[in-house]
C-alpha cells in the first residue's frame, strides 16, 4: 500500500505537466471563454476605437482623419444632448435600486401563494425590452393612451409625452425602470434569503426594529447585492438602446437620443453609416463605462482581498 | 430571414425544360417588398420573363424593405446576386462609388432606354453613366376627404390663398386641415419639397440638395415663411411627432383630418382603414409663385446589376424585360403605380389616372429630399423639418445649423 502510493506520487511529479498541474489546470479551463472573449470583446473595442480615426462609410476606402471625428463631436449639438440625457438616464436607473429593495422587502413575507406574487413582480423583467416599449408607447399616446385617460379624469389636455422634447426622455427612463426594478427587486430577494436569522434574533434584543434593523443589520448582510445591483443598472443605464430605438427612434429631432442610439444611428442606421464617427461616439461611451467598471473592479478586488 | 420562392414555370417547363436542363442558368434577383400587390406583381412579372426565356432559372429572394436597406450592403459585397431592387438618385450614389454596381449604359444605349425612360434618367445617370434600369414611379400630391370637402362646400384649391382659405373653412368647421406622422420624419420632407419646389421651382430644389445654396438662403427661408402660415395656425394635427404615417392615417379615416400631402402608395392605406373611393380624392400642391413651372416628387424604383453578379449576361436581359412597355404596364396596374415607360399605358383606377396626369405633364420630376439628398444631409435636414413643425420659433437656430451640416457634407 504505502509501496504503491509512493511510486504514484513518484511518477506524479515526473512529467512537467504534472508537477505544475495546479496552476495549469485553471487556465486550460479557461482558455475557450479566453478565447472567445478577446475575439469578440477585447479585439473588437480596440478595432472600433482604430476605426474611428478614419472616415469611411462600411463600403469604400477609409479615409485617415486623425482626431477628425473627435474634434466634430466637440461641435456637434446632437452629441451633447445624447451626454445628456445619458447623464440622466445614469442618475434616473438609480432609483430602480432602492425601488427594488423596497419590493423585496414587501415581497419576503411567508403567505400563501407567495411565489405566484414573487413572479409576477418579476415579470417585467422577463418580457422583451421590445415588448415594454411598445407598451408604454401606447400608454403614452395621448389619444387612446391609459395617460390620455387620467389626464382627461381630472379635466386636462393629455401631453404627448413621447413627442415633448422636455418629457420624452423621462418618459423613457420611467418605461425602463419598470423591467429593472423587476430585476433588483429578485436580486435583492436571493439576498434576503441569506440575511443570517441570528443576527436579526440579536438585534431584536438589543432593541433595534423598523428603519434602524433595516439600516444596521440587514443593508450591510445584503452589500453584495447592492453591489451588484448597481453594477447591473449602471451599466443598463449606459446601454439603453431598446427602449429608444422601440419608443420614439432618438425624436423628436434627436432629443431622446443617449449615446448607444447614437452610434447606431450615425454607424449603421438607414442614414448613417459613418463607421468612423459613430466609433467615436462608441469610444467616448466605452471611456465613460470604463471609469464606472474599472471603480467597481477595483471595489470588487479589494473586498476580495479583505474576505480572505 | 429570406423568403425564397423558387418560380418554376411547372407544367409548361416540365417537357422542355428536361430537355435543356444541362444549358439552364441561374439567375438570382432580391427584390424588397413582401407587402401583397408588389410582390404579386413582381411574382407575375417574373413568371413572363420564366416562360419567355425556358433556359434560365430564376431564383427569387423577397425581403423586407427596411431588411433589405441593411442586407444590401452585405450581399452586394459577399454574396451578389445578379440582379438587386434599390433605389436611384443619391440613394445609389455610395455603391456606384464603391464600384459595387455595373454600369448598364450600353443597355441604355441599346435598348432606347435615353427615349422611352427619359423620365428617370437624370436620376438613374451619375458620372455620366447609366447604373439601373426603373421600373416604376408614383405621383405626390394631396390626398384628402372629398366628402368632407363637399359638405363644407369647399372646391379643390389651385392656389396657395385658395389651400389657406380652405384649411381655415376646415378648422372652423373643427377638422383639423392636415394629417402628418413625422416619427419616421421623412413625411415631413415630403412637405417641404414640395412647398420648396412651388415656392422656389425645381432648380432650387436641386440646387439646395446639391449643396449649392444654403439653408440660410432667402429663398429656402420664404419657404419656411410659407410652411409657416400653416404650422402658425395649427393646421396640422398635434402630436404628428409621435406618430408613423400609416398611424396618421387614423385621423383622416375618422374625419378629424382631411387632407394628407402623401404618396400614392398611400391609398391601399386608405381603403383599409374603411374609407371609399367616394370618400377620397386627389389634387395636385396647389400653386404658390405664380406662373412658375410645376414639378412634382416622383420617387422611382428600379433594377441594378451589382458588379459582383455571376450571371450578367441574363441579368441584362432581365432588365431589359422589366423595361419593356407590355411588362411596365401590366406591372404598374397590378401594384397601382405609373409606368415609365412612356409607350406603356397607365392603369384605369382615378388614381392611376390623376397621377399620370400630374406626372406627364410635370416641368421637372424630384425623386424625393431623402434621395436627392447625401443621406447625412438627409438626416439632418428632416429632423430640423420635425423640429420646425413643433418649435417654428426655433428656425433660424435650425437653419444655422443645417448649414453648418452642410458645409460638412458636401465638402
Amino acid at each position: 500500500m504505502a509501496d504503491a502510493s509512493t511510486t504514484l506520487s513518484a511518477s506524479r511529479k515526473n512529467t512537467w505537466f504534472q508537477r505544475n498541474r495546479m496552476t495549469v489546470t485553471p487556465w486550460i479551463f479557461l482558455a475557450p471563454a479566453i478565447l472567445f472573449f478577446v475575439v469578440y470583446v477585447i479585439a473588437p473595442i480596440f478595432q472600433s476605437i482604430w476605426i474611428s480615426f478614419f472616415e469611411w462609410d462600411g463600403l469604400g476606402e477609409a479615409e485617415w482623419v486623425g482626431l477628425g471625428n473627435y474634434v466634430e463631436l466637440l461641435d456637434d449639438d446632437r452629441f451633447y444632448t445624447s451626454l445628456i440625457n445619458n447623464v440622466w438616464w445614469l442618475v434616473l436607473f438609480m432609483l430602480a435600486v432602492p425601488a427594488g429593495l423596497a419590493v423585496a422587502l414587501f415581497l419576503n413575507q411567508t403567505v400563501t401563494g407567495m411565489r405566484i406574487y414573487k413572479s409576477m413582480f418579476f415579470f417585467p423583467f422577463v418580457i422583451s425590452q421590445v415588448v415594454v416599449g411598445l407598451i408604454f408607447t401606447w400608454f403614452y399616446n395621448p389619444n387612446f393612451g391609459v395617460v390620455g385617460i387620467i389626464w382627461e379624469f381630472f379635466g386636462a389636455a393629455p401631453p404627448a409625452i413621447l413627442a415633448d422634447e422636455d418629457l420624452v426622455t423621462f418618459g423613457i427612463i420611467f418605461a425602463g425602470l419598470w423591467p429593472q426594478i423587476a430585476y433588483c427587486m429578485i436580486l435583492y430577494l436571493t439576498g434576503l434569503n441569506n440575511v443570517s436569522a441570528d443576527q436579526i434574533e440579536a438585534g431584536r434584543l438589543d432593541g433595534a426594529k423598523g428603519w434602524k434593523m433595516l439600516w444596521y443589520v440587514v443593508i450591510p448582510q445584503l452589500k453584495p447585492a447592492t453591489f451588484i445591483a448597481v453594477v447591473v443598472t449602471v451599466i443598463g443605464a449606459l446601454r439603453s438602446f431598446d427602449m429608444i430605438a422601440i419608443m420614439t427612434q432618438g425624436g423628436p429631432y434627436g432629443s431622446s437620443n443617449v449615446l448607444a442610439y447614437y452610434m447606431y444611428e450615425t454607424a449603421l442606421s438607414e442614414y448613417g453609416f459613418r463607421m468612423g464617427y459613430g466609433s467615436a461616439i462608441a469610444t467616448v461611451l466605452f471611456l465613460i463605462m470604463l471609469i464606472y467598471i474599472s471603480y467597481f473592479l477595483y471595489r470588487m478586488y479589494q473586498d476580495e482581498k479583505g474576505g480572505r | 430571414m429570406f423568403h425564397k420562392t423558387k418560380v418554376a414555370v411547372a407544367a409548361f417547363a416540365a417537357s422542355t425544360i428536361l430537355a435543356s436542363a444541362a444549358l439552364s442558368a441561374d439567375l438570382v434577383i432580391n427584390f424588397d417588398d413582401p407587402n401583397p400587390g408588389p410582390k404579386k406583381g413582381f411574382e407575375d412579372a417574373v413568371a413572363k420573363f420564366s416562360a419567355e426565356n425556358p433556359d434560365i432559372n430564376v431564383i427569387v429572394n423577397i425581403n423586407d424593405r427596411e431588411a433589405h436597406k441593411t442586407a444590401i450592403r452585405n450581399f452586394l459585397s459577399a454574396d451578389a446576386p445578379d440582379v438587386t431592387s434599390w433605389y436611384p438618385g443619391n440613394r445609389m450614389g455610395p455603391f456606384v462609388d464603391a464600384g459595387l454596381f455595373e454600369d448598364v449604359s450600353d443597355l441604355w444605349e441599346e435598348q432606347g432606354f435615353g427615349e422611352t425612360l427619359s423620365a428617370i434618367k437624370p436620376t438613374m445617370t451619375r458620372d455620366g453613366k447609366q447604373w439601373g434600369v426603373p421600373y416604376t414611379y408614383y405621383q405626390w400630391g394631396i390626398y384628402y376627404r372629398k366628402d368632407i370637402f363637399d359638405n363644407l362646400g369647399i372646391e379643390e384649391p389651385t392656389t396657395w390663398d385658395e389651400l389657406l382659405a380652405a384649411s381655415a373653412k376646415l378648422k372652423e368647421n373643427g377638422v383639423t386641415p392636415f394629417t402628418i406622422g413625422t416619427k419616421f420624419l421623412w413625411t415631413a420632407a415630403g412637405v417641404f419639397d414640395y412647398l420648396n419646389l412651388r415656392t422656389n421651382g425645381y432648380d432650387v430644389h436641386n440646387a439646395l440638395t446639391a449643396g449649392e445654396i444654403k439653408y440660410t438662403d432667402p429663398r429656402i427661408k420664404a419657404t419656411f415663411e410659407k410652411w409657416q402660415e400653416l404650422v402658425e395656425p395649427g393646421y396640422f394635427i398635434e402630436n404628428h411627432a409621435t406618430m408613423s404615417w400609416q398611424d396618421a392615417v387614423a385621423p383622416f379615416a375618422n374625419g378629424e383630418a382631411a387632407m394628407y400631402v402623401m404618396g400614392n402608395f398611400s391609398v391601399d392605406a386608405y381603403k383599409n382603414a374603411g374609407l371609399t373611393y367616394d370618400q377620397i380624392d386627389y389634387f395636385q400642391f396647389p400653386e404658390i409663385t405664380p406662373g412658375l413651372p410645376r414639378a412634382e416628387e416622383a420617387p422611382a424604383d428600379a433594377f441594378f446589376i451589382p458588379s459582383g453578379a455571376k450571371n450578367k449576361e441574363d441579368a441584362r436581359k432581365f432588365l431589359a424585360f422589366v423595361a419593356r412597355p407590355d411588362v411596365q404596364t401590366e406591372w404598374n396596374a397590378t401594384i397601382g403605380q405609373l409606368p415609365i415607360n412612356s409607350e406603356a399605358t397607365a392603369g384605369d383606377d382615378k388614381f392611376i389616372q390623376e397621377g399620370f396626369a400630374t406626372v406627364s405633364t410635370a416641368a421637372g420630376l424630384a425623386q424625393f429630399y431623402d434621395r436627392d439628398a447625401p443621406a447625412e444631409m438627409a438626416k439632418a435636414g428632416m429632423e430640423g423639418f420635425q423640429e420646425f413643425m413643433i418649435k417654428p420659433d426655433r428656425l433660424d437656430k435650425i437653419l444655422e445649423r443645417l448649414d453648418k451640416i452642410q458645409a460638412r457634407v458636401y465638402k
